[in-house]
């Protein structure tokens, strides 16, 4: 994979030798740079709340993503600012946004048949914990103090055709967040596509977890963060 | 019989103690914040209130819940940044919750106003949301059956009313509005304008006033 040098640190757009693409680990904007431009040209897509909503600073206009936010809108357009806040206009995460030109408006129920109707293509949500398997945990820690609080997760989780997660591999105590069976309550069983992280790109699926690529290790050292069996993705399966 | 009370307290003074009451908005965007006003002036308790949060900072469906009206919240996302006055209710065992997934309580909204008892759906299934409930496996995926939310009443904001009670919303303030009308017995209608019978489009027109009982003007 060649990734434009827009200035991001330590991603060489020359290292075939390996998987390795990057010789550091990826930041927060790298990998939102990333999964941008993995998005298929002419998608209609949801992006989570948190990290996700970082890929929508990196697509590029000639992409044509419409980007769809459960509240209630197709074709959503950058954050507002100054005066083009209006109360009446927001996203999924209730921050004020602007329309584009060919948006449209539907009530709720309209918008969660968008995406549990299987029209959406791709959802790229934030995650606890992503099984081998592909099930995922992102909506509750399940501690017995925490007030739960689902939103529209398990809806996305189900319901769009893809289903990106974006986050950090290890947790800050250094725990892969990839694992053999989710010990946080679940958001979706089996949903999960693709899983970018700052340290690799997997993929899951019913041939196991395969790895597209790293950032700042190499395979073998990344096998030895995770618990899970990792192999090497075929070019094709990229 | 569409009626056109010219205060929100008139609008809200038939609701009574232990109702159910759909409360429109997604976040501030659609809340009818004058007809919660009105609904805490009235004085009705032990409501069961529906609505995708549980009330933001200090003012609407939070001053309710803060003041004790609310026996039970059915909703998506009680957990906010500011959601104090919930959490302080909540962790006390002062209020009971449902906890619903956005898409399922949108569509048992939409099923209670198009006569629907139930529906499977995949959302949920295999989590701790669907602990209990019926699932089947149709069309190879495993599904979760979730009954249609009722109410007594529905208390919404739109833009524009016409003189047969037709409405018009605004941006993302339309959200659950619509469903909501749809699926209570009577629905109450804060709007910025009424406008006269005839001036709405009616190719444009969102909710067809069958749905609504009452609309009031608010400045």
């Amino acid at each position: 994979m060649s990734i434009q040098s827009n200035g991001q640190a330590g991603i060489h757009a020359g290292i075939h030798a390996g998987i390795q693409t990057s010789d550091k680990p990826l930041g927060r904007d790298d990998l939102a740079r990333l999964v941008a431009r993995d998005i298929t040209s002419g998608s209609f897509v949801n992006l989570g709340i948190g990290q996700p909503t970082l890929v929508s600073n990196y697509l590029e206009p000639e992409q044509n993503i419409t980007l769809h936010t459960e509240n209630g809108m197709l074709g959503m357009g950058p954050e507002a600012t100054g005066g083009q806040i209006d109360g009446d206009l927001i996203n999924a995460g209730k921050i004020p946004v602007t329309e584009l030109p060919g948006a449209s408006y539907f009530h709720h129920a309209d918008s969660f048949a968008i995406m549990r109707g299987g029209h959406l293509d791709i959802c790229v949500l934030g995650a606890f914990q992503v099984s081998a398997t592909g099930d995922l945990a992102n909506w509750h820690t399940g501690a017995p103090d925490a007030i739960p609080a689902v939103g529209g997760a398990m809806d996305l989780a189900t319901g769009a055709k893809d289903v990106f997660v974006m986050m950090t591999l290890l947790t800050r105590e250094g725990v892969s967040k990839l694992v053999e069976t989710c010990t946080y309550p679940l958001t979706g069983v089996g949903c999960v596509t693709r899983i970018y992280t700052d340290k690799a790109v997997f993929l899951t699926g019913p041939d196991g977890v395969q790895v597209r690529e790293t950032f700042g290790c190499t395979l073998e050292e990344l096998q030895a963060m995770v618990p899970v069996p990792l192999t090497a993705a075929s070019a094709a399966g990229t | 019989m569409l009626n056109f009370p010219e205060t929100v307290n008139e609008a809200v003074a038939g609701i009574r103690d232990g109702s159910t009451v759909m409360i429109g908005g997604f976040g501030n965007a659609g809340q009818p914040f004058e007809l919660i006003d009105a609904l805490m002036d009235c004085g009705a308790r032990d409501l069961t209130v529906v609505n995708n949060n549980a009330g933001q900072g200090d003012q609407g469906l939070a001053v309710l819940i803060k003041e004790g009206r609310v026996k039970k919240m059915i909703c998506s996302f009680p957990r906010q940044s500011d959601s104090w006055h919930f959490d302080a209710k909540f962790r006390a065992g002062e209020i009971e919750l449902e906890l619903v997934p956005q898409g399922n309580l949108a569509e048992r909204i939409r099923a209670a106003g198009a006569g629907i008892g139930g529906f499977f759906t995949p959302t949920g299934y295999g989590t701790m949301l669907a602990e209990g409930k019926e699932t089947r496996i149709l069309d190879g995926r495993g599904q979760v059956f979730e009954t249609a939310i009722h109410a007594d009443v529905a208390l919404i904001k739109a833009l524009t009313a016409d003189g047969k009670g037709n409405l018009v919303y605004r941006k993302t303030a339309r959200n659950f509005g619509p469903i909501m009308a749809a699926a209570a017995k009577h629905t109450i209608v804060q709007v910025s304008r009424i406008v006269p019978t005839g001036d709405l489009d009616p190719e444009t027109i969102v909710t067809p006033g069958i749905y609504v009982n009452s609309i009031v003007k608010v400045a």
